[in-house]
């Protein structure tokens, strides 16, 4: 190739940005016999997105956000889609989701949105429905079908009682520690919808459901916990390959019950402590799981981050992109059935910063 | 002799002052009852409460966040294992000063003195949430 100067500083330019790189990024392995099958999608979540005053917003939180939009842009091969899971507002302001959503406009790719409890309290979900997107529907894409819920819903004597203001049952369900909370419900409704939606579909079919709590009961006393877990997960149970994935904790967890892999993913935001460092409540955090590294407060995106998927399998292989820590894996093992770390599965393996405590 | 027999002579004295004190005043200093203590845990309890309140307060740092976002109980604070080194700020610390690290930097807020009630009170409930767990000063 004849190198004049503006190729050269093309070619090293992009020589620069690779090296930068975390090689993750650079290359995604695919193994599927039917290449036009075999799809990626990442994941963004919990950017609590918060206001100060006017047009000042916290920088930390914006930051986040920011750093996993430009690094998610810079994945090649490009992933399919992308979703946002939930919280995009620390308090459901118009103003925080609109900033939200300008930071946003910067990702290359199709957006798809799930709700979380940040969204949804102040004026229940009705800018959002207006504006970002339905608050629970499906779509099929290579053969896989997605299904999204609205999995932050409570139990209406709590959602409807006298509060002073709509911000007071916003400020109420932001405290995750709140002794005066309620515990996260998908409801009746789209229980019913749930199920009517997966009688069309067939039972090889990989299912992907995404939703904002856990559908599963890890700890009631910060909502890590979603109340008719149960009942969703028996309309799951006909497929063989259903993977659940879910944000609101703001850390890594992952656990297999029966034929359903739960996986969490990470905050853009700030990491939250596992349960168990509560030490005055029981909590149930998944045996299976290798917790994240302990936060260090004094780098500020230290235990958060961003994930990209692939589906290749048919079940989720969860690469989590973790700013200045060694990224983790989290791949289907079809031996045991289960998601299983690629690194440090074994007790043997573990480090010390996973000792949370 | 006579110096010993003087010592004697002045301890006698002593015990007898003691006891005719003890006799007309019953004993203070040393004994408290049960209103005591239920006093005493009253103003802890108080302490505590608004320790917890302003933990959860978005007006204690300047950008309205709140401890309890990255914190929810207290969790992950480790009260226990101070004074411990902190090699970003490179010696030992107590836990009043990395309170304060965190009011300066995710708070954007201003320091508390040490002895300020402020920093009593979320000292106060910060170790409330954590009772029960052994020292473990220096531990990481």
């Amino acid at each position: 190739m004849k190198m004049n100067r503006r190729t050269f500083l093309k070619t090293t330019g992009a020589a620069v940005v690779a090296s930068a790189l975390p090689m993750s990024l650079v290359r995604v392995a695919f193994g599927a016999k039917n290449p036009a099958q075999d799809f990626t999608f990442a994941y963004i979540s919990d950017a609590h997105i918060q206001q100060i005053e006017g047009s000042k917003f916290v920088r930390n939180w914006d930051m986040g956000l920011i750093r996993a939009i430009q690094e998610a842009n810079l994945l090649t091969p490009r992933p399919d889609f992308f979703f946002f899971g939930g919280d995009l507002a620390q308090l459901g302001k118009k103003e925080e989701l609109d900033h939200g959503l300008d930071i946003i406009s910067k990702l290359r790719g199709k957006v798809y949105y799930v709700i979380g409890e940040h969204d949804y309290y102040l004026d229940l979900g009705k800018y959002w429905e207006s504006k970002i997107s339905p608050l629970w529907y499906s779509f099929d894409h290579k053969g896989v079908h997605f299904v999204v819920l609205n999995s932050i819903l409570t139990y209406d004597k709590w959602t409807h009682k006298n509060w002073t203001t709509p911000m007071d049952r916003m400020l109420a369900m932001a405290r995750l520690d709140n002794p005066e909370g309620s515990p996260f419900l998908v409801g009746e409704k789209q229980r019913e919808w749930l199920k009517k939606d997966l009688e069309r579909v067939d039972k090889s079919t990989p299912i992907v459901l995404c939703s904002h709590s856990p559908i599963q009961k890890i700890y009631k006393g910060w909502n890590f916990w979603t109340d008719d877990a149960e009942s969703v997960q028996t309309l799951l149970k006909p497929f063989n390959k259903v993977t659940v994935i879910y944000g609101h904790v703001h850390q890594i967890q992952y656990n297999q019950v029966g034929n359903i892999s739960f996986h969490a993913v990470m905050a853009t935001a700030w990491p939250w402590p596992y349960p168990k460092s509560y030490v005055q409540d029981p909590s149930h955090l998944p045996k299976l799981t290798v917790p994240m590294n302990r936060a260090d407060p004094f780098f500020e995106r230290d235990a958060t981050g961003w994930q990209f998927i692939n589906l290749r399998t048919g079940n989720v292989d969860m690469h989590y992109q973790l700013p200045d820590n060694e990224n983790r894996s989290v791949v289907f093992n079809p031996k045991t059935g289960s998601p299983k770390d690629s690194k440090y599965q074994d007790v043997s393996r573990h480090i010390p910063p996973q000792n949370h405590y | 002799m006579r110096d010993i027999r003087r010592y004697f002579g002045v301890l006698l004295i002593m015990l007898i002052v003691t006891a005719a004190l003890a006799m007309k005043f019953p004993a203070q200093a040393d004994e408290f009852t049960k209103e005591d203590v239920a006093r005493w845990t009253k103003e802890f309890t108080t302490v505590v409460n608004e320790g917890s309140r302003l933990f959860h307060s978005s007006t204690l740092g300047k950008n309205k966040v709140s401890c309890d976002q990255c914190h929810p109980n207290a969790a992950n604070t480790h009260p226990e294992t101070y004074p411990k080194f902190q090699k970003q700020i490179g010696k030992v610390i107590t836990l009043f000063e990395m309170v304060n690290w965190c009011l300066r930097n995710p708070l954007e807020g201003d320091p508390l003195a040490a002895d300020d009630p402020r920093m009593v009170a979320l000292l106060a409930y910060i170790l409330h949430e954590r009772r029960g767990v052994p020292l473990a000063p220096g531990k990481h």
